[in-house]
């Protein structure tokens, strides 16, 4: 048994939000960098160099990589040996995206789905928990932008439609996201489970760094297809043709029904912001 | 990459084709969702906005706040999609010219053509970049939306690209 204060977590997530909200993941600019180079489309590649050095201006003088500095959402998988002692888990996760939204300079970007009033302090955080083992907190924190959480979808195949249809799926929701995404985007597809864990799991598989493959041969056979034809629809960067329309694809499955194949489709613009930490 | 100042000539607009980069010196005025509903309304009652719309360049964002040291936050476009039910209506009654980001549909294409105005994308998620390029923010209408509000803002060269120009072409 460990015990831990929730206001650790809290400032644990005030740090994770400050700094995600300035910074690309590296393999995010990595991603970028290798799309600049190869690009050979003359507006796409004008598109790419600006992000590159949006980039850069907004790590050196800390601002806000992109004006949406998102909602924040938060996974939590919390190993079964700890004991949280404090405030509640909501709260601390809560008063630690207030305090950085607030001192960060970011944008609120929450607001009530029927009378649209801003919240004002960009609470409150989706928070995802998960029971895990061992004694440890693993924090993901992923400010998630809208204009991209927009053009997601999800699916509820026949089994009979297996992979192509899944790799279907897949390259559908983004050529109809078409330029409004912000391309290139980073795909996260959740495979089987239920209409809502497989949602979870497509934005599971965002907190994944770009290029990595599934550790399951087959799911790693579904990214790598998926890419492949994402690729060849030319859409490229803002959508002005290019030669990069997605930066990666990543899967996560669970075992779904017999009768059922749940796709969701989480596109994800090239600000790719995530930052993860273990307490 | 030309640099024209606002607001643009009709020389100015006539000599823009979609896929030009263009560099923009000037005031352009931000709104996006709640700040178009609100325009709508104020439209539809018959009342006078509280900016003049005739030859304005709207800059569909909303920016970050503004630290102590600079003019503006982080102020990249948002998807213009989600205005297109708005930008005709706005065209039609002597709107200058859009920028945003994304494709748009064809009725604010047809609009654009018609009124002889321009739609420029700028790169979106290119929030610092831009709004560095702002160099003095005001708000002047609907301050209650926070960041959704009308802010009028001074910029200097702001990179664009022609998305659709006033002949009906597209850089899409």
């Amino acid at each position: 048994m460990r015990k831990i204060n929730t206001v650790e977590i809290e400032n644990k997530i005030y740090e994770m939000a400050l700094r995600a909200g300035v910074n690309l993941t590296p393999s995010c600019i990595e991603a970028l960098n290798f799309a600049c180079e190869v690009e050979s489309g003359e507006a796409a590649r004008f598109a790419l160099e600006t992000l590159v050095d949006n980039s850069v201006i907004a790590h050196e003088e800390n601002m806000p990589v992109c004006q949406d500095t998102g909602i924040a959402v938060v996974i939590l998988e919390i190993g079964q040996g700890v004991f949280l002692e404090g405030k509640s888990l909501t709260a601390a996760v809560n008063d630690g995206v207030r305090r950085a939204y607030s001192d960060g300079y970011f944008r609120k970007s929450v607001c009530d789905p029927i009378t649209r009033e801003n919240t004002g302090d960009n609470t409150p955080a989706v928070i995802h928990t998960e029971i895990v083992d061992g004694e440890n907190i693993k924090i993901t924190f992923m400010p998630k932008g809208f204009g991209s959480e927009n053009m997601s979808k999800l699916y509820m195949l026949k089994p009979a439609q297996g992979v192509e249809g899944i790799i279907n799926c897949i390259v559908e929701t983004v050529k109809l996201a078409g330029s409004r995404p912000c391309p290139p985007v980073y795909v996260g597809v959740g495979i089987g489970g239920t209409f809502d864990t497989c949602a979870y799991l497509a934005k599971k598989a965002l907190s994944r760094d770009i290029g990595t493959a599934n550790p399951r041969k087959e799911i790693a056979e579904i990214e790598c297809e998926a890419l492949s034809r994402i690729n060849k629809l030319k859409i490229g960067c803002q959508g002005f043709h290019g030669d990069t329309t997605a930066l990666g694809v990543s899967c996560e499955y669970a075992p779904t029904h017999i009768a059922g194949l749940p796709v969701a489709v989480n596109i994800q613009c090239h600000c790719v912001r995530c930052e993860k930490e273990v307490l | 990459m030309r640099k024209f100042n606002l607001p643009l000539t009709e020389t100015d607009i006539l000599s823009l084709r979609a896929g030009d980069s263009v560099s923009l010196s000037g005031v352009i005025l931000t709104a996006r969702d709640c700040a178009h509903k609100k325009i709508i309304n104020i439209l539809d009652s018959g009342e006078k906005l509280p900016f003049e719309l005739k030859d304005a360049v709207i800059y569909y964002a909303g920016p970050c706040p503004a630290k102590p040291d600079k003019a503006s936050g982080s102020c990249g476009p948002t998807t213009s999609a989600r205005m297109e039910g708005f930008a005709p209506r706005l065209l039609d009654m002597g709107l200058g010219a859009i920028i945003g980001k994304g494709e748009m549909n064809d009725e604010t294409r047809e609009a654009l053509k018609r009124n002889k105005s321009v739609y420029f994308a700028a790169i979106g998620g290119a929030g610092a970049l831009y709004g560095n390029a702002i160099k003095k923010s005001e708000c002047i209408a609907f301050p209650e939306l926070l960041s959704e509000a009308v802010y009028r803002l001074e910029v200097e060269d702001f990179p664009v690209i022609v998305a659709y120009d006033s002949f009906g072409g597209s850089i899409y």
